[in-house]
């Protein structure tokens, strides 16, 4: 297969556009159309500061690279999550983060859960109700309530992710499934900034995952290629490998799918049941963030509980 | 008359000739989830596969599903 602009070999071929590109085409052709979604959903200006959710995974890392390439003044934020998994995960995308921040003389805050909290993501799971067999659920609210909190307090204009197609359709299609309209009203590319919520854009939102996995391979960018012990089973991962079934007899069908609804959302076919969440914030009472649960937020609250319950598994361990 | 494709710590061996795509879809791979690649070179997957081929997949889903 040949490069549709130059005629070179191919070393991707994306069906969903019908379109071919060699290694030097296709690593032009993806910065050229990210500042393309940047411009057409209005996610940021060269003027503004970005802060950048780093993992050590492909799309973050790609992302960085890419957004510095174009020009946008984009520092890293590293969340320490102390997992392990038998392979040193988080130390080994910490390492990696640091690495690519160092080589390409970029600003990355570091945020280690457990200097801030006392405890690490696995050890606060356990002693949770619902974390106790899978700890995503406080390590999903917690980078969110984390990530907020550091590009407020450091006066970031937006916070960007790498989350790509395939993510964003993984969510579309379980918050379909669950007709959960709330967060089907809130899902989309960008999320405007609200009182004590930084604006959030997701750059990378029309890429496939395959297409930031070529790009990192033929940059030389290194990244974690084992993803995070706990993801194993994850509803997400179950989606995406249903909709890739999908995609191998339709191609462009998960493009379609996602693009199709954002079309549908401008309609305004889903409720307003979002602008209600959104009327009932207030500060929490403890760290300030914009909550819709009374007195303390979900965060503040988790992190109560795991705390009182390491107090009296202590007193306990004393006692006996 | 056979080529080598390994994926994470899994080998298989397919018949040469035919197509990378081909070849994932009989090995019950999913094309959208992999990058084919030969001596660290990334292929398209409508490439043939010659004999004594040895290709290696890169997995793309997060959390490593295929």
């Amino acid at each position: 297969m040949k490069c549709r602009k130059c005629g070179e070999k191919a070393v991707i071929h994306m069906r969903q556009h019908k379109l071919a590109l060699c290694k030097n085409h296709f690593l032009d052709w993806i910065p050229k159309q990210t500042q393309r979604f940047i411009h057409d959903n209005k996610m940021f200006i060269p003027e503004d500061r970005i802060l950048v959710a780093v993992s050590g995974g492909k799309d973050s890392l790609v992302l960085w690279d890419v957004l510095s390439r174009l020009g946008y003044q984009v520092d890293g934020l590293y969340i320490g999550l102390g997992i392990d998994g038998g392979n040193g995960y988080s130390a080994e995308s910490r390492r990696i983060t640091e690495r690519f921040a160092a080589e390409h003389k970029l600003d990355l805050i570091i945020y280690d859960i457990e200097e801030h909290e006392g405890l690490d993501i696995p050890t606060a799971a356990s002693m949770t109700r619902r974390g106790r067999e899978r700890p995503c659920s406080i390590c999903g609210l917690s980078k969110r309530h984390i990530m907020n909190r550091v590009a407020i307090e450091n006066d970031y204009d937006v916070l960007v992710t790498g989350h790509n197609l395939d993510d964003e359709a993984a969510v579309l299609f379980g918050n379909t499934l669950n007709w959960l309209t709330g967060y089907l009203q809130r899902q989309g590319p960008v999320l405007p900034n609200r009182s004590g919520l930084v604006k959030k854009a997701k750059p990378f939102f029309r890429f496939y995952e395959r297409e930031t996995a070529a790009y990192a391979l033929l940059r030389g960018i290194e990244y974690i290629y084992d993803e995070c012990p706990h993801a194993d089973g994850a509803k997400s991962i179950y989606y995406k490998v249903l909709l890739n079934r999908l995609e191998a007899d339709r191609r462009g069908a998960k493009l379609s799918f996602y693009l199709s609804f954002l079309r549908a959302k401008e309609t305004m076919v889903f409720t307003s049941e979002g602008d209600d969440v959104e009327r009932m914030l207030h500060p929490c009472t403890s760290c300030g963030q914009p909550t819709s649960t009374p007195d303390l937020c979900t965060y503040c609250r988790t992190w109560k509980e795991v705390r009182d319950r390491r107090e009296t598994v202590l007193e306990k361990g004393i006692e006996s | 008359m056979t080529a080598r494709i390994q994926l994470r710590d899994k080998e298989f061996k397919v018949r040469s000739g035919m197509t990378i795509r081909s070849a994932l879809l009989q090995l019950n791979i999913q094309p959208e989830a992999v990058l084919p690649t030969r001596d660290g070179e990334l292929l398209t997957d409508d490439e043939i596969l010659q004999e004594r081929d040895e290709i290696r997949l890169i997995a793309v889903i997060s959390g490593g599903a295929y």
